[in-house]
């Protein structure tokens, strides 16, 4: 069955933006970007199979 | 009106060229920090703070940019959270708007294997019914190494660590791996079984991707496997027009064994645009927003098709 008819695919996607736009400000307000530097910066010995 | 066999064939050869230009492009710029990979260090600047929307090891030393699976593990694994808002909202951001698009036209790994495909030795398309299964593998490693472990491994601290990198990661071994033990005999000491294992995961990879199209992408890759399920409602999307009248060269010119004049918005399309350029009637659109004509001959033909018996 086609689930989405034109108009509630509008609906979601929108609403779906608005809410992760929420999240990714959240996520900056609670400083989860300086976790995500501090492993980007740092050499990852489990990424490169020596961890 | 019908496009002309050699028409086709020209669109077709220029469409391929115009990915592969982008591909590179996408490779290099996303890789850019391109010094470090002779002094076997990485890039420690502001842009890391950033998840790139492609899976791209962040200790490639090129790299100029966070891995969002990487990073997707890294949060919870921390002392002080157990989810990622920042991580999960953007590659949701990135989701909604293109899919797939990326897997397509700027993942760095795809494009290296999409280069391994092109060695010509005789390939290997998977029956129907084993592919069909086979592409679940992809939700299981999301499941299992994203996002279990580090929620079910935490020590008393709350830390644990990145298994879907540890583990299984072939881009962390090609792009950061490797580069890293020859330019860093420091690194050199370290190694043991996992880099071990994790080399045979990559070998496998290398001959999995010589033999099919995008061996990695279509069966392991956690981040196509999320980017797969917002094909359906991601703004850019894909509509097939009443006017098909299903000939199917769509789907055989389709490596990624999509049947785009069934499913335009299959998980598993990758947004090459390949299908479109085949299309003896233009049936087949990719963009952001379609006209609204075009939007209710999709629907007929989408309610068309699902009423078929199978
Ligand atoms: S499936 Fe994964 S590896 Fe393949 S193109 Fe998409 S992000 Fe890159
Ligand atoms: S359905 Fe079309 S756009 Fe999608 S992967 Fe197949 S050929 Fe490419």
């Amino acid at each position: 069955m086609n689930i989405f008819n034109k108009k509630s695919t509008y609906i979601i996607r929108f609403t779906l933006l608005v809410l992760i736009l929420f999240m990714i400000g959240y996520g900056i307000m609670r400083s989860e970007v300086l976790i995500v530097l501090q492993n980007a910066i740092n050499i990852c010995l489990d990424c490169i199979g020596i961890g | 009106m019908e496009k002309s066999k050699k028409q086709k064939a020209n669109s077709l050869t220029k469409q391929r060229r115009k990915r592969s230009l982008v591909q590179a492009l996408g490779a290099l710029i996303i890789n850019g920090n391109w010094k470090s990979f002779l002094d076997g260090t990485i890039y420690k600047g502001n842009l890391k703070h950033v998840c790139l929307p492609v899976l791209n090891c962040y200790s490639c030393p090129g790299a100029l940019g966070a891995c969002p699976i990487g990073s997707l593990q890294a949060v919870p694994n921390s002392a002080q959270f157990n989810f990622s808002y920042y991580v999960v909202g953007l590659i949701a951001l990135f989701g909604i708007t293109m899919g797939r698009w990326f897997c397509g036209w700027l993942c760095p790994f795809g494009w290296i294997q999409e280069l391994l495909h092109k060695i010509p030795i005789k390939k290997v398309n998977p029956k129907k019914k084993i592919h069909q299964k086979a592409i679940w593998l992809k939700y299981v490693l999301l499941i299992i190494f994203v996002i279990a472990f580090p929620l079910l491994t935490q020590d008393r601290f709350g830390m644990s660590y990145p298994a879907f990198c540890k583990f299984i990661c072939p881009a962390g071994t090609m792009e950061a791996g490797i580069p890293l033990l020859i330019a860093n005999p420091a690194l050199r000491q370290l190694v043991g079984l996992i880099f071990s294992w994790k080399v045979l995961l990559l070998l496998i990879t290398v001959i999995g991707s010589i033999l099919i199209f995008r061996f990695f992408c279509k069966y392991a890759c956690p981040l196509g496997a999320i980017y797969g399920m917002f094909n359906k409602i991601s703004f850019y999307h894909m509509q097939c027009s009443a006017n098909c009248i299903e000939c199917k060269r769509c789907a055989r010119v389709c490596k990624m064994q999509v049947e785009p004049y069934k499913t335009p918005n299959s998980p598993e399309c990758i947004r090459c645009g390949e299908c479109i350029e085949v299309c003896p009637v233009n049936a087949l659109k990719l963009g952001f927003i379609h006209k609204t004509n075009h939007d209710l001959q999709e629907t007929t033909k989408a309610t068309k098709l699902d009423e078929k018996p199978e």
